[in-house]
């Protein structure tokens, strides 16, 4: 590379780096004052990019751009004050759910307003060119972009460090409770900071425009990548998240610039793998005391009843008896079912007894379902090989990614998990020769035996009743209670002899493969298997079922997986705009219901 | 001042007040006597708004002011000076006053900082500190000069002298009267009858959320001797 390439590069890192630092200080931003991880930070930065493609015919770019960003904080204010303020007393997973409904809602108002084409925007008139540098040429855009990272970095500190208002925001940052005490009214606050947030969202994607086009794929791409900075540069760090932005955007920069364009995300992932590991607070943040004044705490796990057991056991009959009365769709439905169920069930073991918030459990549920199709498809082996050797394969991927997830805790092991599930992601989605790239794998059948809807019903009955009755058995033995015990008090557990990050290691691993059993088991139930199968919705649907059922329950993943699945399964095929349907019943029931949904079942009938 | 009538309040389902009653009024110092765990913290957030109460009545200066939101309380003018001071350790000595700033109240000498500063002569030199560079002393005199500015007509302190080095007690008991002396209504939980014989007027021994006795000092020093 000559000298003049590596200067180009360099700048061409600045310019992602200014986005990537532009996306990730609203998120920091916020998480660092309400403790909302917003999930819906990459659809507000969607929302932007096509606010000011739309606007910017009419009004022209310049005007649409803080127009359109505008617009997103204005938005983002409104969803604070009727939506999330509700939330935070309550258990902060929730506020999640509810940011993970907006998400459903903005897409699909995205695809009513804007179909579902990717819609190109204009260059930006007086920057359309480029200028040469060094020789080279280079666009006169991206300038504007790089001088604009340090010049939004140099307002927020301003705003921060020297106002009143920026002072009460660090004040209610650290002490909600006794800034209240003091006459500040955090209601304002937050509703401000969150606005904020999402006007730099909106900024963000408005002036994304003239480099790329507006599409409806982009809020999770957004949003993976906003994880990453803030993670690297520390929560609620801004000046850390441009340092970090700065970081991953040149060593990007650098991977395309050699030609090594793939690696850019394993290169992603070992710097934040380094960093974390280093730093596990990030090259900025600050090991965080709990907030105070926070979310309520929640009830211990009980042992369930007899007559619970009783009802269960007789649930697993009905289930069993259920093809000698009827046959059809229904089996296959439940099929579905049952497999979430085991997915939830497996994904609540580590996030409820574990006390270890997973945003990526996908990432195992589609290795078991990519290790038994490629063992069928590479290796011709058995079904019965491949289903017995798929969940190995996730308890592997489990293993190596636990044991960079358990030296962090709470929301950093929640972004660190879904990078981690994106990064799998992306390597069944690129590494074509393997995995088959985005078509995936197809022709994965059952035995001739088992490839019944009712042979395959009761094989999946099986297996997944013996997963979730081990899992559950399992929180009751001395490995679930040291294992609480690590949860809810880890330095005690610690003095007393848990040594609790192997614990929550072997938790981790152990909740893999049961992920990926009943990944394997789709694999074959549905033929075929594509990227997917572990994509970020996939993740995220799990985290719907377990918070629906509710998460310090025992059984309400189960029910949370069988009315999502329902739900999809009824509402996909008689709605158009169904993701927005289920946002809005998830919203419905996250406000109704803070504890869950079977979580508000038994404090209503436990007394 | 403060007038209480039947306050009850729970965590959850379990009832930790049962029923209060109490006064205080303007140039008064009324201790909260009690053992750990009787209910003298949770009196004291309940007053302020950080815990709900589930039934009585709370006035400040004739206003109701139980079932309002934190900060509207303390705009009503109730200061809280918590157990643990709660100090915003990421703030300079300077921004932790800025941040209990509120307008001055009608016939009252305004607080200040330069005013706080003579009150509490040590925080002169360090107002650039971080809040969480300071000793735990220093950390009360801040605590107490942080709530002074929003100008409150009542003070509720949560066992103030507590793990402090008996010469900052002295300047602490001495700052209580001068504030008693301008006017202040000030209502203090104590287990410590030492401190509390300093600067108590009256006192409520407060027993398993209940009020066992009250009266003077003297008066109601009996029955938690026992």
């Amino acid at each position: 590379m000559s000298y003049a390439s590596v200067l180009i590069q360099f700048l061409n890192g600045l310019a992602s780096a200014s986005s990537l630092f532009l996306i990730a200080a609203g998120l920091s931003l916020i998480f660092g004052v309400t403790r909302v991880v917003n999930f819906a930070h990459g659809s507000l930065f969607m929302l932007g990019m096509y606010l000011a493609v739309a606007l910017a015919p009419g009004v022209g770019f310049w005007l649409a751009v803080p127009l359109a960003a505008l617009a997103v904080g204005a938005f983002g204010a409104v969803a604070e004050s009727l939506l999330l303020r509700r939330l935070y007393r309550a258990p902060e997973l929730l506020q999640l759910l509810a940011t993970f409904a907006l998400v459903l809602v903005i897409k699909d108002f995205a695809l009513w307003a804007w179909g579902p084409e990717d819609i190109l925007g204009p260059r930006a008139p007086g920057l359309a060119g480029a200028v040469t540098i060094a020789g080279q040429r280079f666009p006169a855009y991206d300038l504007f972009l790089i001088a604009l990272g340090p010049a939004v970095l140099g307002t927020l500190w301003f705003l921060l460090k020297r106002t009143r208002w920026g002072m009460l925001v660090r004040a209610a940052t650290q002490d909600r409770d006794m800034a209240s005490a003091l006459g500040v009214n955090q209601k304002g606050l937050f509703t401000a900071v969150f606005g904020l947030g999402a006007l730099l969202a909106g900024l963000g994607g408005a002036l994304q425009i003239p480099r790329e086009p507006a599409t409806l794929g982009v809020d999770l791409q957004v949003i993976s990548d906003a994880f990453v900075v803030v993670v690297v540069g520390g929560l609620g760090s801004i000046p850390g998240a441009f340092l970090a932005a700065l970081l991953i955007g040149e060593i990007k920069s650098f991977c395309i610039g050699l030609g090594f364009s793939k690696l850019t995300l394993v290169a992603e992932f070992v710097v934040m793998a380094a960093v974390l590991v280093l730093r596990p607070w990030g090259l900025l943040g600050k090991v965080r005391a709990e907030v105070r004044g926070a979310g309520a705490l929640e009830p211990p796990l009980r042992l369930p009843s007899r007559g619970a057991l009783l009802g269960l056991a007789a649930l697993f009959a009905a289930l069993a008896l259920l093809p000698a009365l009827h046959a059809g769709y229904t089996l296959v439905l439940l099929t579905d079912v049952l497999l979430f169920a085991l997915f939830a069930v497996s994904l609540h073991f580590i996030m409820g007894p574990g006390g270890l918030h997973s945003f990526g459990h996908a990432a195992y549920f589609g290795l078991g379902a990519y290790g038994a199709g490629l063992l069928v498809h590479k290796a011709s082996a058995s079904m019965g090989a491949a289903l017995l050797a798929g969940p190995w394969l996730a308890a592997l991927g489990a293993a190596a990614f636990g044991w960079f997830c358990v030296r962090l805790s709470g929301v950093y092991l929640a972004m660190l998990t879904l990078a981690f599930a994106q990064i799998t992601w992306s390597i069944a989605f690129q590494w074509d020769a393997v995995t088959g790239g985005s078509n995936g794998i197809v022709g994965i059948w059952p035995s001739p035996w088992l490839s019944g809807k009712t042979a395959y019903y009761y094989l999946t009955l099986a297996a997944c009743a013996a997963g979730i009755a081990l899992l559950w058995r399992v929180c009751y033995s001395p490995f679930g209670y040291a294992l609480r015990a690590g949860r809810d008090s880890p330095l005690r557990a610690d003095a007393i002899g848990i040594d609790v990050r192997a614990l929550q290691w072997a938790a981790f691993t152990f909740a893999g493969f049961f992920a990926g059993l009943a990944g394997a088991l789709y694999a074959f139930s549905k033929g075929s298997i594509s990227p997917e199968t572990l994509s970020i919705p996939r993740s995220v649907d799990g985290l719907v079922m377990v918070l629906l059922g509710g998460i310090q329950t025992l059984t309400g993943p189960v029910w949370g997986a069988a009315l999502l699945t329902w739900l999809q399964d009824a509402v996909a095929r008689g709605v158009d705009y169904w993701r927005a349907v289920i946002g809005g019943v998830i919203l419905a029931l996250v406000l109704a219901f803070p504890q869950g949904a079977a979580g508000f079942l038994r404090e209503r009938f436990a007394r | 001042m403060i007038e209480v009538r039947g306050l009850t309040a729970a965590y959850g389902r379990a009832e930790i007040l049962f029923g209060l009653d109490f006064e205080a009024q303007a140039g008064e110092v009324l201790v909260l006597l009690g053992r750990n765990g009787a209910g003298k913290s949770t009196t004291l957030k309940t007053l302020m708004g950080l815990v709900p109460s589930r039934n009585g009545e709370v006035r400040l200066h004739g206003e109701r002011i139980d079932g309002l939101p934190a900060h509207r309380i303390a705009r009503c003018g109730l200061g809280y000076v918590p157990e643990d001071r709660r100090i915003f350790t990421d703030l300079t000595v300077r921004e932790n006053l800025e941040v209990g700033r509120q307008p001055p109240r009608a016939g009252a000498e305004p607080w200040t900082p330069e005013r706080l500063l003579r009150l509490f002569p040590s925080l002169e030199a360090m107002q650039s500190r971080l809040g969480g560079r300071m000793s735990g002393g220093e950390q009360q005199m801040l605590a107490i000069a942080r709530s002074l500015m929003g100008n409150p007509r009542a003070l509720l302190l949560d066992e103030p002298a507590e793990g402090l080095a008996p010469i900052v007690v002295d300047h602490l008991a001495g700052a209580i009267r001068e504030l008693k002396a301008a006017g202040l209504c000030i209502v203090l939980s104590e287990q410590n009858l030492r401190f509390a014989r300093r600067v108590a007027d009256r006192a409520c021994l407060i027993e398993r959320g209940r009020i066992r006795a009250s009266g003077t000092l003297e008066e109601v020093q009996p029955a938690y001797a026992r």
